[in-house]
């Protein structure tokens, strides 16, 4: 009796060990099968809104999308230690352009999309290359959006100023950065209850979108120390900030979204994508908004890639996903529902892109606004850390709106990009 | 432990009553005395097994596996740097580390801020919930409810309350001052709110453990002592404070360490979560210094190497308050 006992014991311990151990078997190509996503932003659909993903279940009986939204940095980092560990990622995974060239180090660990009969030539060459290893035999990435800039603005607001609503009036207003933080000086005089931008980082990102070098040099050595272009972004940030111009709210947090809602600014650098992200913080403010060209004519902030890590179990199924997500159609019907720039210039000429007129934004013609800004932008260099020193530097901004001295702000973030860039 | 002892008990007696029935031959009645002593001698280790078992996979192994990794440069953006050895430069390192010490700072900031008040809080609440009060229970289930509720449920209020623009408590403030207080750009007022949060959260899960140890106390010492002509505030200093002496000091040691690994809180107080624990890691814990290094710089050696340091601090700050309060009314017992 007590044998049978201790037996069943080690049994039981046997089983649960046993438990733990459990591996995935291969997926059968016709059975059910549920493609996972991890997203940072509205990349392929909004909170409240996901017809895509509805769509392609309606062609493929047998398959389930579930999408898995996180913040920028969580997403980035959640992906990076999942391909270390060697499992956990979903099979779909979006990489942002800024950290991009972060990933490419580790080509084994994602599907080679030279070898998955994509038409490459589509996309122009230096986006492709971003995504590709040096030697370009390897592709982890399909291209989805590209940033294009512009400048949203609240006519109401601006009406209330005395400023002019018109969209080429605004837009004339601007030619440069330091005019825009010129008329943002006579915007907080005439309302001071109203700031002129909503985040510093957002002007500085505005501004260095029509640089080709910024934190990076094109052979991957960090030059942002000495890089004078970067300097001079700071220094028309903070100018702004010091003339009381910024309402200091940190980029994509809840207070910066109830931002939108309540008004706490006029204008904010407005890449293709900001304009998902206005729609779906303010659904109410529809038709109060309207978009003129960015300061300095062109410049790029953001864009995507879509990756299908190689651990994933259904790799095939995804990359059929991942073609069918970036083909052009699809990229047409995001921009038109999202806001999200067609990576693809074949698309930009095309009647539904070109004319598309947002009701939203005061039937300002985004299809030709963003495209003609993305024209003469540079061909902008990133390296593995770019999007994480672009945060330290929204941060380094933001602690000047709280009063550090801009000088001391600098340095620390100096200091805190080494850190996280330092090592290669 | 005691049905083992049960068990030891009675078995003997049950062999004896069943060898004359089966009859069994020598051989296997060596066989079954091995087996019993096996049983006798064994199976307490098998009972522990499952615990020691867990801890060597989820405890000792990643602390060992740490301070492996604590000696390599290693980032996964650099193929092969896990295999590198370059001995204890990450130490020496942090040693001179101004953003670590800075996190040290906040660390230890926090954790007095939060600790002191929230015991001294918990003790009192205690001590009232141990009055015949009406609805008693009610009462004392009621001052857990902070402690089951998820951090991230208590930070998405504490947020709102502490908020710049539109918060609650500037709007309460707004009479007495010229401009919102902006919570997150100062250390001080940063503390306050982080702070704020571990004592909503921790506070009634210490008063309850106060109180189950408080209902141990003799009532007839209380009424001694009243017979005597003691204050209730005697009462409460004289005899109650020295018999919670153990609990008072369990207490202590159990806030410290969680003070000291303190990251959920202060990561959700950074809306960004971008883990800097403010725009110049004005509430930075090192815990959260640590996740920063790791998740978002990639240096998995260097994040290790905090990790272990901050070990060492915590078995040494635990020893330290041991000793301390170890202290607290000793010299009548």
């Amino acid at each position: 009796m007590r044998t049978s006992r201790l037996v069943a014991l080690t049994a039981v311990s046997a089983l649960a060990l046993a438990a733990c151990g459990g591996g995935d078997e291969a997926a059968d190509p016709n059975g059910e099968i549920t493609l996972t996503i991890n997203v940072f932003g509205d990349n392929f659909s909004l909170p409240d809104n996901r017809e895509l993903y509805d769509e392609y279940e309606r062609m493929h009986d047998n398959i389930t999308i579930v999408e898995n939204r996180s913040d920028i940095g969580t997403h980035h980092q959640n992906l990076q230690a999942r391909l270390t560990a060697g499992s956990g990622t979903a099979d779909l995974e979006v990489i942002e352009v800024g950290q991009v060239s972060g990933f490419i180090g580790q080509p084994d660990k994602f599907v080679n999309f030279n070898e998955q009969d994509v038409d490459t030539a589509q996309w122009t060459d230096s986006t492709i290359q971003r995504a590709s290893t040096p030697d370009g035999s390897s592709l982890i990435g399909l291209p989805t959006d590209i940033g294009g800039l512009a400048i949203c603005y609240r006519t109401d607001l601006f009406e209330a100023a005395g400023l002019p609503t018109d969209r080429e009036a605004v837009s004339a207003l601007w030619p440069t950065w330091e005019d825009y933080v010129a008329t943002g000086d006579k915007f907080v005089e005439a309302t001071p209850d109203v700031k002129w931008f909503d985040a510093a980082g957002h002007v500085f990102s505005g501004i260095l979108g029509n640089e080709e070098e910024t934190y990076y040099n094109a052979e991957g050595d960090l030059v942002v120390e000495d890089n004078q272009a970067v300097r001079e972004a700071w220094d028309t940030s903070v100018q702004a900030i010091q003339n009381g111009q910024s309402a200091a709210l940190p980029e994509f947090s809840p207070e910066w979204n109830t931002g939108f809602q309540q008004g706490q600014f006029a204008t904010i650098t407005c890449p293709a994508w900001m304009m998902g992200y206005i729609q779906a913080n303010a659904a109410d403010t529809a038709g109060k908004w309207d978009i003129a060209t960015i300061p300095g004519g062109s410049g790029n902030w953001g864009g995507s890639y879509l990756s299908v890590p190689s651990q994933g179990a259904n790799t095939e199924a995804a990359v059929e996903l991942a073609k069918w997500l970036t083909a052009p159609e699809q990229n047409i019907k995001l921009f038109k529902t999202i806001g999200n720039f067609p990576s693809q210039t074949s698309t930009w000429t095309e009647p539904e892109v070109a004319n598309y007129t947002s009701e939203f934004f005061s039937n300002a013609p985004a299809g030709k606004i963003f495209p003609a800004s993305l024209e003469d932008a540079p061909a902008q260099i990133y390296g593995p850390q770019s999007t994480v020193i672009g945060t330290t530097f929204a941060g380094a901004l933001n602690s000047v709106e709280q009063g550090t001295d801009p000088d001391e702000a600098w340095d620390a973030a100096m200091t805190d990009i080494k850190a996280a860039a330092g090592e290669g | 432990m005691s049905t083992d002892l049960d068990h030891r008990g009675a078995s003997p007696e049950e062999e004896s009553r069943r060898r004359p029935a089966g009859a069994p031959s020598p051989r296997r009645q060596r066989w079954r005395s091995r087996l019993y002593r096996l049983d006798l001698k064994g199976s307490p280790y098998l009972y522990i097994f499952p615990f020691f078992g867990l801890f060597a996979v989820f405890g000792l192994f990643p602390l060992v596996y740490t301070a492996v990794i604590s000696t390599t440069p290693w980032s996964p953006r650099q193929p092969g740097s896990q295999d590198e050895s370059i001995g204890l430069e990450n130490y020496q390192n942090l040693l001179g580390d101004e953003n670590f010490h800075n996190a040290l700072i906040n660390t230890f900031g926090i954790g007095l801020v939060s600790t002191v008040p929230q015991l001294l809080l918990a003790l009192g609440i205690a001590h009232l919930l141990n009055y015949k009060l009406r609805g008693r229970l009610f009462l004392r289930m009621g001052v857990l409810v902070p402690y089951i509720t998820s951090v991230a449920a208590v930070a998405l209020i504490f947020n709102q309350i502490f908020a710049r623009d539109f918060g609650l408590l500037n709007w309460f403030l707004q009479p007495f001052m010229e401009n919102p207080i902006d919570w997150r750009a100062e250390k001080w007022s940063s503390w306050l709110a982080v702070s704020s949060m571990v004592i909503w959260h921790w506070t009634g899960y210490n008063a309850l453990i106060y109180l189950a140890a408080m209902q141990t106390i003799p009532y007839e010492l209380y009424e001694s002592a009243s017979i005597d002509g003691a204050s209730r505030w005697q009462q409460f200093w004289y005899i109650t404070i020295p018999s919670l002496r153990p609990t008072i000091i369990f207490t202590v040691i159990v806030s410290t360490i969680g003070a000291l690994q303190l990251f959920a809180e202060p990561f959700l107080f950074d809306t960004t979560r971008n883990s800097n624990g403010g725009s110049e890691r004005q509430f930075q814990t090192v815990v959260l210094y640590l996740y920063q290094q790791f998740w978002t710089n990639g240096r998995y050696g260097y994040a290790a190497a905090i990790a272990w340091t901050l070990f060492l601090v915590t078995v040494v700050i635990a020893l330290v308050n041991f000793l301390l309060v170890r202290r607290i009314r000793s010299a009548e017992d």
